[in-house]
């Protein structure tokens, strides 16, 4: 079972730090290397499942036989151009919050706005 | 075994005792500067040697060009990064060790 | 254990520690740094599972443009994190590990890794993307071919994706938000930094050359239209943060930058509305060239991967041109 599986358990610890830093951690930007992090162990276990032993890379050449899939490959290729452009319209979101606010933190976010709604 | 397979392991052998070393110069050495030095042992001696151990193992030379491309790459690059560095630090009045000093 | 086994375990665990050092670290710059860490070594993962193109992109994208960004977000809101409260830290503790829980728990179903009877490598589709794309495409490198053919409208479906986060970005950070700001110029200070104007100056035809080469070699090995642009964009981040951006605004003007944005995507569509004048479906390239369906085929892939590069490096550099230009209200 470990010998089979232990690449997807070791992913999954991935991801759970990274969930863990998006729920626990206050700072907005701290929030998105979190999100980050769990797009990354995403990605790993996406990939993890088309791989063959001893197969290569999914590009026919001469005098190999077994290829790894393409398909999920493909799929994380464009996941991981779509991650990046959220990385950035998060970070200005961010930018524009921390203009507004004078903060990044959730709590002084929240803060703030409780204070001006009952003002 | 032939004589170009242990050329090629000797050099990469030397190349990741050379990268070894700069991972422990990065976290024994007591300060900045020093620290720079280590990290490009990394650069330049490990990766060049590595890099060479690669090169005599080529099936072909296209394989080869790229190699020395990389390694060209590598050697112009490498330095300015250092160089940057601690032109930057000396700028920001990052102090100087001196013997006898804390570990900074 | 193999030596496989040896350097997928040492490289997860490296990943592992890295992650947990991040989460624990209150100083955002370094966290960023360690970011970059962490997507250069899952780069090699990547490699390590045969995933060429993946760890392509992986490596221009999350260590060269996403660790720009950051530290551009860093420099315009604060740098320190505040400490976390125990009570904030259990409802996400008790989260991932129940979650965690119940992905160890569901992966006992999962085939084994590596296996090659598992449902993904049985499927037909496994042949015809492998086997029949030679006769269909004739492209060696199948992850282009599906990227670009089979599968284009996926592709194309995330072309708008990038061109509405670039939007958006100029939305929130352009200059039409602060148009006091309109004739503000920081005052770069590199002049004696003399070793990286000469080197970044030498480097930088080479960068862009490098970038068409990748765009145009994607048929044959890994390559392709994002890693192309993404690598594009590289190179011009790398001209505005040595030489100053209204140097670098001055080669490329906003126009001409926010021009660019659609215009792949114009093309991309453009190129599926061509091949439905001409007889076939929506992005059927097999019409591009009448009597032989595989020249047609490559040359809609050589036009969606120029467009995705167009594209996708507009944007790339618009975002980086946003986040530089805004004056920080620190």
């Amino acid at each position: 079972m470990i010998r089979s599986h232990y690449v997807f358990w070791l992913v999954f610890a991935l991801m759970m730090i990274g969930l863990y830093v998006v729920i626990s951690h206050g700072n907005l930007l701290k929030k998105l290397i979190g999100l980050s992090m769990f797009q990354v162990g995403v990605f790993l276990f996406f990939i993890s499942l088309g791989k063959v032993d001893g197969g290569s890379a999914p590009i026919i050449s001469e005098g190999v036989e077994t290829y790894s899939h393409p398909l999920p490959q493909v799929l994380i290729l464009t996941a991981i151009v779509v991650g990046v452009a959220t990385l950035a319209v998060g970070l200005a979101l961010a930018v524009r919050v921390f203009e507004a606010y004078g903060t990044v933190e959730e709590e002084e976010l929240l803060e703030r706005d409780q204070d001006e709604a009952t003002t | 075994m032939t004589v170009l397979d242990v050329v090629s392991g000797v050099l990469l052998s030397v190349g990741a005792v050379f990268v070894l070393s700069g991972g422990v110069g990065l976290l024994r050495f007591p300060d900045f500067y020093t620290r720079i030095h280590a990290a490009g042992i990394t650069d330049s001696a490990g990766a060049g040697l590595i890099l060479l151990g690669l090169l005599v193992q080529t099936p072909s030379w296209e394989t080869g060009v790229r190699l020395m491309i990389i390694m060209l790459f590598m050697v112009l690059t490498g330095p300015t990064a250092t160089y940057v560095l601690a032109f930057a630090a000396r700028r920001d009045g990052l102090p100087i060790w001196h013997e006898g000093d804390g570990r900074r | 254990m193999t030596t496989f086994v040896l350097i997928n375990v040492t490289l997860l665990v490296i990943l592992t520690a890295t992650a947990l050092t991040i989460s624990r670290m209150r100083a955002l710059y370094e966290a960023t740094m360690l970011t970059a860490l962490f997507s250069l070594v899952t780069a090699c993962l990547f490699v390590l599972l045969d995933a060429v193109d993946v760890a392509f992109t992986e490596a221009a994208v999350g260590v060269g443009i996403s660790t720009v960004l950051l530290l551009g977000g860093l420099s315009l809101t604060r740098s320190r994190e505040t400490v976390t409260p125990r009570r904030r830290r259990l409802p996400g503790a008790a989260v991932a590990a129940l979650t965690g829980g119940t992905l160890i728990y569901a992966a006992q179903d999962l085939p084994g890794f590596g296996a090659a009877d598992t449902p993904v490598q049985s499927h037909p589709i496994t042949d015809v993307y492998l086997r029949q794309s030679q006769e269909d495409i004739g492209i060696p490198n199948t992850v282009t071919s599906v990227l670009a053919s089979y599968r284009g409208l996926d592709t194309l479906g995330e072309l708008v994706v990038v061109v509405t986060a670039g939007v958006a970005v100029l939305l929130l950070l352009g200059p039409l938000t602060r148009p006091e700001d309109a004739g503000w110029r920081k005052a770069l200070d590199l002049v004696d930094y003399r070793v990286l104007r000469v080197v970044s100056g030498l480097l930088m035809p080479f960068i862009l050359l490098f970038a068409l080469y990748v765009l145009f070699h994607g048929d044959f090995g890994p390559g392709g239209g994002f890693q192309a642009g993404v690598i594009f964009a590289t190179g011009f981040v790398l001209y505005g943060l040595v030489f100053g951006l209204d140097k670098a605004q001055r080669v490329l003007p906003k126009a001409v930058l926010w021009s660019l944005i659609p215009l792949g995507l114009v093309l991309f569509i453009g190129l599926g509305v061509v091949s439905m004048l001409l007889g076939g479906s929506f992005l059927d390239y097999d019409t591009l060239s009448p009597g032989d369906p595989a020249a047609g085929q490559h040359l809609g892939i050589l036009l969606v991967e120029a467009a995705i590069g167009i594209t996708v490096a507009a944007v790339m550099t618009s975002v980086f041109f946003s986040f530089a230009g805004r004056r920080a209200t620190r």
